[in-house]
């Protein structure tokens, strides 16, 4: 299998897990990523400095992978840069009418079998992996 | 201060999982090259501690019952996600993780990624954030 990493995928798993879980025991927030983002493109008074902390953090644990481990990070995309554009107006769009990412949905939302949380992670997933396939082979091809 | 703390515990984990590189992402999203499943054990890592996590929520604290309506704004949100999530290897945690490493691919994903939650708050038949994440 190619580039497998199951101990890094398990420990970043259960961090990620960890993240989401303090937000939710300590404050009740399901603490979904695209949410949390959102929160901040369009503010809602008294509802953002908690967003912005997080943020904060996310960010400067980032920046210190990338002082200390720099490979962590991918230098260029697969895909064209317009193409990336696409992607993102696409991911920023989708994400807040269906509510949800991969975490809010597919972790918080799919561990407790909330119906609507599991129709749209097999509905998001269905499609990354039809696109990222048949973008694969027009990439090799 | 928990959300501080949190979110550096989101960070590292974005981080060691290789959610941050989407050439990782894609790896596991495209069936059609070598297949890669390190994001299947991310996955059912996590799931399993969220299962957990759920079970400790204080009852005054807890969100209540998740809301079963299922429309076509879910549906549609969903797919378009999905999409841009397999044209890129970006999801919006990550992807706003690594600004950091100054990637013009990160920059230019994340900058239209909030163009697009901008675009979304003005979309037809708006619905308030139910709050799902």
């Amino acid at each position: 299998m190619h580039d497998f990493t199951p101990v890094h995928a398990a420990v970043g798993g259960a961090l990620i897990a960890l993240s989401l879980a303090v937000m939710l025991i300590a404050t009740g927030r399901i603490a979904g990523l695209s949410g949390i983002v959102g929160g901040i493109v369009r503010p809602r008074a008294g509802d953002w400095i908690w967003r912005a902390w997080f943020l904060a953090g996310a960010l400067a644990v980032g920046a210190v992978f990338e002082l200390a481990a720099p490979l962590t990070y991918d230098a260029d995309a697969r895909v064209p840069l317009p193409v990336v554009a696409i992607a993102g107006l696409l991911v920023g769009l989708g994400t807040r009418l269906g509510n949800g990412c991969t975490s809010g949905h597919g972790l918080c939302g799919m561990s407790r079998l909330s119906k609507r949380s599991i129709v749209a992670t097999m509905t998001f997933f269905a499609l990354a992996v039809a696109t990222a396939t048949i973008t694969g082979a027009l990439c090799a091809g | 201060m928990i959300p501080l703390a949190s979110g550096a515990l989101f960070g590292a984990g974005a981080c060691l999982s290789g959610m941050v590189r989407p050439s990782k992402v894609l790896g596991f999203l495209d069936f059609g090259g070598a297949w890669d499943a390190s994001l299947l054990v991310v996955m059912a890592c996590a799931l399993a501690i969220h299962v957990l996590a759920w079970r400790l929520v204080p009852a005054q604290r807890h969100p209540g019952p998740p809301s079963t309506v299922v429309d076509a704004r879910l549906l549609g949100g969903a797919a378009l996600f999905g999409i841009g999530w397999g044209l890129a290897g970006y999801c919006p945690g990550p992807a706003l993780v690594s600004i950091v490493s100054g990637a013009r691919g990160s920059l230019v994903f994340v900058a239209a990624m909030i163009a697009g939650m901008w675009l979304a708050g003005h979309a037809p038949s708006g619905k308030p954030d139910t709050g799902e994440g």
